[in-house]
């Protein structure tokens, strides 16, 4: 555990430069979706996207405002289902499973798929209750002292522990906004997720938070499977091994982080990284 | 102004500033005219409310300040000639003892205790006074010979002593000394003879009649028969039962009502009629409540007139819609970040509810409910349809029994014959009904404020 955190400490990204892409693609893929499409009421948000996802990787989204990179996200564990009028179409199979199976139950699916928000947003509770929450309804721990285990062990994996470890039960709303952030961090961890999506989870932090952020993402894709949604070119080219480009609800340009921002094939792809779009 | 300015390029920086300023001059006298405007307003309202404490208050303190009679009362045992109460050890089984106890005590209820009454009154008042029978029982209340029996009754012993009694004065004994009454009228125009006037200044100057707290507003119930003893405590209870019921009814209905039409119900045309609906329950005049549970509650399910119970039913009725309307107020405020972060974490629906949205919604709520039942607490009219507005002298010991409510209380006083005597104990019945309201808001937003700081 104390390797782990001083893991997150050290401070070069490592952007992949250990790590052949092509290392990437050949991993197990975690997620599968084909010709997915999103309707809100009459508006078609997502026109037939179709990707793979590898596992114990980090899939970075970019694209320009409201190009359908986030509502693909919010598929993936099914929180558009709470958007009324949201209709979601085509397939998308966790481990080969269709998430959208109507035997599936979404809360279990969410179990397995953790959420991280634009906007921290730990529930107003003391930082041990908000870590504990998952555990505790998901019912993950025998007794107390399984659920402080799982509570200290997920503040450490997001890299939280020793600042916080005098004041677990203070509010959690009481934290700076990137100890905020890497709270939800650990509140999804806590669950023991497969999958953790992102939701341009810097956007509302400073560089300095960010850098912490996306150290971190970096240490939990030996875990985890990672997706995230980004504004910042330069954090998906930090963070992530395969990016995917989306403009105006479609997919334009997948492949190797690398590939995508030094080699775009598409013209698209190509203006929004240099600047072009957007 | 900004688009005059952008678009004419050939005015020159100190022409601009100038057309600022003269916006400017006009804008200020703007915002003066309107902070003058608010300011007015608010000292308009807070002048009524002034006025109208500042008049109730006038009237009512003097209610609570009760006229008392010290006397010596000897309890005569050639008045009292009953012989000894009855004791357990004398008789063969409970029956026969509590039959003779009954006719011990119905035998005492049956005596002249106006004698002693009257006897104790004569000896405080100077050597050869000259005033009939009748005109001295008009000092005490009509109570005092009760409350005399019943010392006896509860103490036996005390027969051939004497002993220091207070009784109220009577109600016109009381309006006398307060000056309620114009002293210069007419004898006609009077209520006491002059005698039983004068008898009573006497007492007051020898301090034989003295004021004090009037306590028994609190401690008794309405009493006709001896105004001067008619106190609050029916009705507060009557009141208490129905405000009870209501918390207990319409809180839990409400509440759940308005959960489940802003979390879980589908958004359809049913839903929305429904709420259309519950808008226009909020605006329906509170008397109409007062028909339909006259209608429904006392006609088809034959419950008793007159109960809290009925009472407390028709008032929940009418304090739903307002509790439900808060309700989805409350949680229609919270953050759409919080119900997303519990979803997220695979929380259900109803885990998303109870575990986050209520707790962080839960201050609103209680406020909402709370000054909802304040507002229930006041309401008369429908009240006074399900039969509340009888004359009831005792403290209801269930929902079930009749009852008033201090709303009605109010009312009946008011329209009592006896005006001078009612006004004031009116205005004082309006300052406990208020005290009760200031109270009930001051724990709501006690609780609010407290609630909120610990969120």
């Amino acid at each position: 555990m104390d390797m782990l955190a001083g893991k997150v400490k050290k401070t070069s990204l490592n952007v992949d430069s250990a790590m052949n892409p092509t290392d990437v693609l050949e991993r197990p893929i975690r997620l599968t979706a084909r010709d997915v499409t999103v309707h809100y009421g009459a508006k078609q948000a997502l026109h037939g996207i179709s990707i793979d996802i590898p596992d114990r990787a980090v899939t970075a989204f970019i694209g320009p405002s409201g190009c359908g990179k986030s509502t693909f996200l919010r598929c993936i564990n099914r929180m558009n289902d709470t958007i009324e009028g949201a209709k979601v179409g085509g397939t998308i199979k966790l481990d080969g499973e269709d998430i959208y199976a109507p035997a599936l139950d979404v809360v279990e699916l969410r179990a397995r798929i953790g959420m991280v928000f634009q906007k921290p947003n730990p529930f107003p509770k003391s930082i041990y209750d908000n870590v504990a929450y998952g555990p505790r309804i998901h019912g993950l721990a025998r007794n107390k002292a399984d659920l402080d285990e799982i509570v200290v062990s997920s503040l450490r994996k997001a890299g939280l522990f020793e600042e916080v470890k005098d004041r677990l039960q203070e509010p959690g709303t009481g934290l700076s906004g990137g100890q905020q952030q890497r709270l939800c961090i650990a509140r999804a961890i806590a669950v023991g997720p497969e999958v953790i999506l992102m939701d341009e989870p810097c956007s509302a932090l400073d560089p300095i938070a960010t850098a912490v952020i996306e150290e971190l993402i970096d240490e939990l894709r030996e875990n985890y499977t990672i997706v995230i949604v980004t504004h910042s070119m330069q954090q998906a080219a930090r963070v992530s091994q395969r990016t995917a480009f989306f403009h105006l609800g479609n997919l334009i340009e997948q492949g190797p982080t690398e590939d995508i921002f030094t080699n775009p094939v598409n013209k698209q792809t190509q203006d929004y990284i240099m600047g072009r779009i957007g | 102004m900004a688009t005059d300015i952008q678009t004419s390029p050939d005015k020159s920086s100190s022409e601009r500033t100038a057309l600022i300023r003269a916006g400017l001059r006009r804008r200020h006298l703007n915002e003066q005219i309107f902070r003058g405007l608010g300011i007015a307003a608010i000292a308009i309202a807070l002048g009524f409310v002034a006025l109208l404490f500042a008049d109730v208050f006038r009237k009512g303190i003097p209610a609570f300040v009760q006229s008392n009679v010290h006397l010596s009362v000897t309890f005569d045992a050639e008045v009292i000639d009953v012989g000894p109460a009855p004791a357990r050890g004398d008789f063969a089984s409970d029956a026969e003892y509590t039959a003779a106890s009954l006719k011990w005590q119905r035998d005492l209820a049956l005596l002249n205790w106006n004698t002693i009454v009257e006897a104790s009154l004569r000896k405080a008042a100077p050597e050869g006074f000259e005033i009939d029978s009748r005109q001295i029982q008009s000092i005490p209340e009509t109570n005092a010979r009760h409350q005399i029996r019943e010392m006896f009754v509860r103490d036996p012993s005390l027969l051939g002593q004497t002993v220091e009694v207070d009784v109220l004065a009577s109600a016109n004994a009381a309006n006398w000394i307060k000056g309620n009454i114009n002293r210069d009228l007419g004898d006609a125009q009077q209520q006491l003879s002059p005698p039983a006037r004068q008898l009573i200044d006497i007492f007051v100057e020898n301090g034989t009649i003295s004021n004090g707290f009037a306590w028994s507003i609190f401690t008794n119930v309405d009493s006709r028969a001896a105004p001067a003893s008619a106190g609050l405590l029916g009705a507060f209870v009557g009141t208490l039962w129905m405000m009870l019921i209501v918390v207990v009814l319409a809180v839990p209905i409400g509440v759940a009502a308005a959960i489940y039409l802003e979390e879980f119900a589908p958004k359809s045309r049913l839903t929305d009629l429904i709420e259309v609906n519950i808008n226009n329950l909020a605006a329906v005049p509170s008397i109409v409540f007062g028909l339909l549970g006259a209608a429904v509650f006392i006609n088809w399910f034959h419950l008793p007139i007159s109960a809290p119970l009925v009472g407390g039913l028709v008032l929940t009725l009418m304090t739903l819609p307002t509790i439900i309307i808060a309700t989805r107020g409350a949680l229609m405020g919270v953050s759409p970040a919080l119900r997303q972060a519990a979803l997220g974490m695979g929380a259900s629906k109803t885990q998303m509810v109870f575990h986050h949205v209520l707790p962080v919604t839960f201050p609103s709520i209680l406020t909402a409910t709370i000054l909802g039942v304040a507002h229930a607490l006041g309401e008369t009219a429908p009240l006074l349809l399900i039969g509340m507005k009888a004359f009831v002298a005792s403290v209801p010991a269930t929902p079930l029994d009749q009852a008033a409510a201090l709303p009605v209380q109010i009312y009946l006083w008011q329209g009592n014959e006896n005006r001078n005597f009612f006004e004031p104990r009116t205005a004082a019945a309006i300052m406990v009904l208020l005290a009760v309201m200031i109270l009930l808001n001051g724990v709501a937003i006690y609780l609010r404020s407290r609630l909120e700081k610990r969120a």
